[in-house]
């Protein structure tokens, strides 16, 4: 019942009454509850959403989350958290949370086409083991395959690639982190040898000048946003300059907001290069000292199908990745032809705010920060953007120092420490190890106590190829985990849903929530999520933090780690891997999947005793050891005394996260630099010693046009994208009301004059339509995004506005990450007759 | 009670229809069935204007913004919103005053004005509009486990 106003009234009376009678009245009469009275526990935890890693803190009370507020001693957020970090407390209790398996049944059996029903978890692996064993006994590993998250947490990410590597012996595992940093990730180490980044946060209290590319970091990253307006407007001196292909918040608070035509971005940074070394400002000393120059292959193609007459014509589709030795003057050569005009030209921005931008760069006393997030990394030569502007910082030697920094930024919570850092792309391996080198297979091999010869040598399919061959029929058991890739794949209706829906296939969808993957898939296993199990995960700089379970799933709703544990009981090593293996080592023989991965010793070696006794482990109770640990344990001495050190597991529970390197307890601010980073040898002042002779890649690329541009038929570029208030697919966020409520469903954002041109209003029902598919969706001219004439604008939260149904699967030929910001669409009213009910 | 109705029911769609969806914004979570299917987009939603101060849900949500913000200018110039929240606006305007933690550094220090670090309020407070939430939230108030007599019933155990 609610405390009505009279009550209310009546009982401050009574208080009020009794405090003048200097009478304390007891506890349950006063209308006010002191902390005291509440006995909240309130434990640290990282943050659910992005790559930026805030610290929370999470109050519980008898077995629910009731609270949750910004971490003051977390020092990438000191305290604060975005709206959707302070509406954490929520996401947990969605009332369709998912809380047993459901499997299409007809007549009390599985059937493809059968409505879903609840199963318990034994007939949902007993039928699941079935299906993945048919595909592998017909069709053999290669048509095993799993999409996973950079969402899972490391030890989560680590078994999932023990299990499908090791175990079903396939590389057919990507994470849906493809579709977000690959482009990021495979430049990093291209140009350094090691993946990720060689600063951190604590550059943005010590730049100049903060130049985004293709980043809307006021919705996107918030709270990084806050530690950039912080030292903007603190610091007069400084300068944010944006560019991006449509103004929004971001750009509303830079001093410089430069909008371009898509894909022009190549150009503009090209032109910079030429400036820096026309002008002289090239830092020649570092340059000969640290760098190495290197000319890509060009004319690379778009990624698409083989058959796609964009792949055909493209002289170097088959090898983007190659690129040969230069030199300097064969670069700067290169380089010349990017002149401001041809700059100007290409990207529509005036002469001289180009020549600004430019000085920025070229100016060796300006610290600059670049970062970038999707509208660099989704892009059909997302590499070769990422290539152009590390050779900024390279040419002019503002690199791993504090405050000269380009920065990549992340979009999931362990992008970096699960995707990346453990390697479930489906060429890597853990500690930047890939799967087609011999020897790091063989160590591997070795640290997994593994036979020789068990992790295959091929790489898998990456996440838009699994696509393709789900609906070929190649790829025909498959698990998906932690995303939801059929509202965020490209090109849905044509590539991605025929494969779920191919009869030949069976797909299952881990998640804890219904969505319209979990939709279309043969079974749902329902998932613990974020505090409901204990968890780890990696930011965007480098920082490993850990939580621990708070409270518990509802109903059957397991962790994706003892999901993957739990189902690698019922394979044995007979039945999965070769008989000359397994002849020549005679003691795998017989033992099932999880004794020989998860058995072996070293994950099982930490008792039960080694738990926090004032939490619950339901994965370590479960199988009667410290999984977590043993699995962490494990995995960090892939990394230890190579340049990835990880501190010891139990430090992580105590700490607010650490950046590795973490060698003798210290993290490492600054890889790369003498004095910060432990790895440089003394004298040497800087090394890039990820490559082996200590030196970074310049790598020369030309400017290449999209896929596809408008047209007169198709007129407007579509970009897509997020909104401050939801993540990702809104899986989570949608089931938030105050957050719904903001934000409630998607719209196009179109410019004025774009749509009087077209006769539409505001608020008015359109379609959107390219060569594709379309979706119905309303007009926005007005609000936070201003785009300019030529282009719209669409958030892909709103699973009934499913923007992915008329995007192009067109990726990045060398990192296979699809270009979401740039395909061709026409927009028109719905119908005449829905015209009149704008509100 | 609602989970064992959720359990009891044999199909996932209409069980989700029927028991804690509102079914017509289903697709919003769900996507359109069959997933080939186009939506019709519902009618925008209208910001709520009322001023009417919304609890929060514990002590550190950022309350919700009870009115409209379209058109709110805040760039390097102008702060709409503290032209009535800034302290000394208060008193003309009536609106609530900043957080006090609004006035702290980075590094905690307290400072005469507002903290740059919270200088874009929209990115912790939002506003709000009309629309019906798509599925319950079965939140509980922490008041409520403290005193389940005065708080709705969702809130009992």
């Amino acid at each position: 019942m609610d405390l009505t106003r009279r009550t209310l009234l009546k009982t401050q009376a009574a208080a009020a009454a009794a405090a003048a009678a200097n009478v304390t009245l007891p506890a349950g009469a006063q209308n006010i509850l002191t902390g005291e009275d509440l006995h909240l526990q309130w434990s640290k935890a990282p943050c659910r959403f992005c790559g930026t890693g805030c610290g929370v803190m999470v109050g519980v009370k008898d077995g629910k989350v009731v609270a949750t507020h910004g971490d003051m001693q977390a020092e990438v957020n000191r305290g604060l958290n975005c709206v959707k970090g302070y509406f954490l407390s929520k996401i947990m209790y969605g009332n369709d949370r998912l809380t047993q398996p459901l499997m299409r049944m007809k007549n009390g059996q599985f059937a493809k086409d059968g409505d879903f029903q609840p199963v318990s978890w034994d007939q949902a692996f007993d039928e699941m083991a079935r299906q993945f064993k048919r595909v592998l006994k017909e069709k053999g590993p290669e048509a095993v395959g799993m999409f996973g998250s950079g969402q899972w947490t490391i030890w989560e990410g680590y078994a999932a690639s023990k299990l499908m590597r090791a175990g079903f012996r396939t590389n057919n595992l990507d994470p849906n982190a493809r579709h977000c940093m690959a482009s990021a990730a495979v430049t990093f180490i291209r140009t350094f040898g090691m993946d990720e980044p060689m600063g951190c946060y604590d550059d943005f209290e010590n730049a100049d000048a903060f130049v985004l590319w293709g980043s809307n970091m006021a919705e996107m990253h918030p709270i990084l946003w806050t530690r950039v307006t912080d030292r903007r407007l603190s610091h007069p001196h400084v300068r944010i300059a944006t560019l991006s292909t449509y103004e929004h918040r971001t750009t509303d608070l830079s001093d410089m907001a430069l909008i371009f035509k898509p894909n022009s971005d190549l150009a503009i940074m090209n032109y910079i290069a030429n400036y820096i070394i026309q002008i002289g400002a090239v830092n020649r000393e570092f340059v000969e000292k640290h760098c190495n120059f290197r000319l890509a292959n060009t004319d690379i193609g778009y990624g698409l199908r083989p058959e796609n007459v964009l792949e055909q014509r493209a002289q170097h589709a088959n090898d983007a990745q190659v690129s040969s030795p230069s030199s300097f003057e064969d670069y700067a050569k290169l380089m010349s032809q990017y002149t401001v005009e041809k700059a100007s030209e290409l990207s529509g921005i005036p002469k001289e705010r180009l020549e600004t931008l430019a000085r920025l760069y070229a100016d060796p006393k300006v610290k600059v920060m670049s970062l970038w997030t999707m509208g660099f990394n989704q892009h059909v030569r997302g590499v070769w953007a990422n290539h152009m502007v590390y050779n900024l910082h390279l040419l002019t030697g503002k690199i791993a120092e504090p405050g000269n920094s380009p920065f990549s930024l992340t979009g999931q919570p362990s992008a970096c420490g699960t995707a990346r850092e453990v390697g479930t792309f489906s060429h890597r391996l853990p500690a930047d190890m890939v799967v087609n080198n011999p020897e790091h297979r063989k160590h591997a091999e070795e640290i997994w106590k593994l036979p020789h010869g068990v992790l295959p040598e091929k790489i898998g399919y990456h996440a838009v190829q699994q696509d393709r061959m789900l609906k070929d029929g190649k790829l025909n058991a498959y698990w998906i985990m932690c995303n939801n890739n059929l509202q965020t794949a490209p090109n849905t209706n044509n590539e991605t849903y025929p494969g779920y829906r191919n009869p030949a296939n069976f797909v299952v969808v881990s998640d804890a929530y219904p969505t319209v993957t979990a939709m279309a898939a043969d079974l749902i296993l329902p998932a613990a999520m974020w505090v409901e199990k204990e968890g780890a995960y990696g930011n965007a700089e480098r920082r490993t933090h850990f939580w621990h379970q708070l409270v518990n799933a509802p109903g059957d709703a397991r962790s994706d780690l003892w999901q993957l544990m739990e189902f690698s009981k019922r394979f044995t090593t007979d039945e999965v891997w070769p008989a000359a293996i397994l002849d020549a080592n005679q003691g795998h023989k017989g033992k099932t999947l999880f004794e020989v991965l998860f058995g072996n010793g070293e994950v099982n070696k930490f008792p039960l005793t080694g738990i926090d006794p004032a939490y619950e482990n339901r994965e370590a109770t479960a199988f009667g050891f410290y999984v977590q640990k043993g699995l962490f344990e494990e995995y960090a001495s892939f990394g230890r005394g190579h340049g990835h050190d990880l501190a010891p597991f139990d430090t992580y529970h105590e700490v607010r996260g650490l950046r590795w390197p973490v060698v003798n307890g210290q993290e490492t601010r600054w890889r790369y630099r003498e004095g910060y980073d432990p790895y440089v040898e003394k004298g040497a002042g800087l090394q890039f010693y990820g490559n082996p002779d200590k030196k970074a890649n310049i790598m020369g690329a030309p400017y290449e046009p999209p896929a596809e541009s408008p047209d007169a038929e198709y007129d407007l570029w579509l970009v897509t994208g997020r909104v401050l208030e939801h993540w990702h697919s809104g899986s989570m966020t949608l089931r938030v009301p105050e957050l719904y409520k903001a934000f409630p469903g998607a719209v196009l954002f179109m410019h004025p004059d774009d749509a009087a041109r077209r006769h539409l209003r505001r608020g008015q029902e359109v379609r959107v339509v390219s060569r594709r598919g379309e979706i119905r969706s309303r007009v926005e001219t007005r609000g936070r995004n201003r785009v300019p004439q030529g282009l719209v604008f669409v958030p892909f939260f709103d699973a009934s506005q499913l923007i992915n149904k008329v995007t192009l699967d067109a990726t990045d030929p060398i990192s296979k990450q699809t270009d979401f910001k740039k395909c061709a669409v026409k927009v028109f009213a719905a119908s005449v007759a829905d015209a009149g009910d704008v509100q | 009670m609602r989970r064992s109705i959720f359990a009891a029911l044999i199909s996932l769609g209409p069980c989700l229809a029927a028991g804690v969806i509102f079914a017509q914004d289903a697709p919003r979570l769900r996507g359109p069935e069959p997933f080939t299917k186009e939506t019709p987009a519902p009618p925008m939603s209208r910001p709520v204007t009322d001023d009417v101060r919304v609890m929060r849900n514990y002590p550190d949500q950022p309350p919700v913004i009870p009115h409209a913000i379209d058109g709110y200018a805040m760039d390097l110039n102008a702060n709409k919103c503290m032209s009535c929240h800034a302290r000394k606006f208060t008193e003309q305007s009536q609106a609530p005053m900043i957080s006090v933690t609004h006035y702290q550094d980075r590094a905690g220090n307290t400072l005469g004005g507002l903290s740059p670090r919270r200088y874009v309020c929209v990115s912790c407070h939002v506003s709000q509009t009309n629309a019906k939430p798509l599925v319950e939230n079965v939140f509980t108030d922490m008041d409520a486990m403290t005193e389940p007599e005065r708080q709705p019933e969702r809130g009992r155990r």
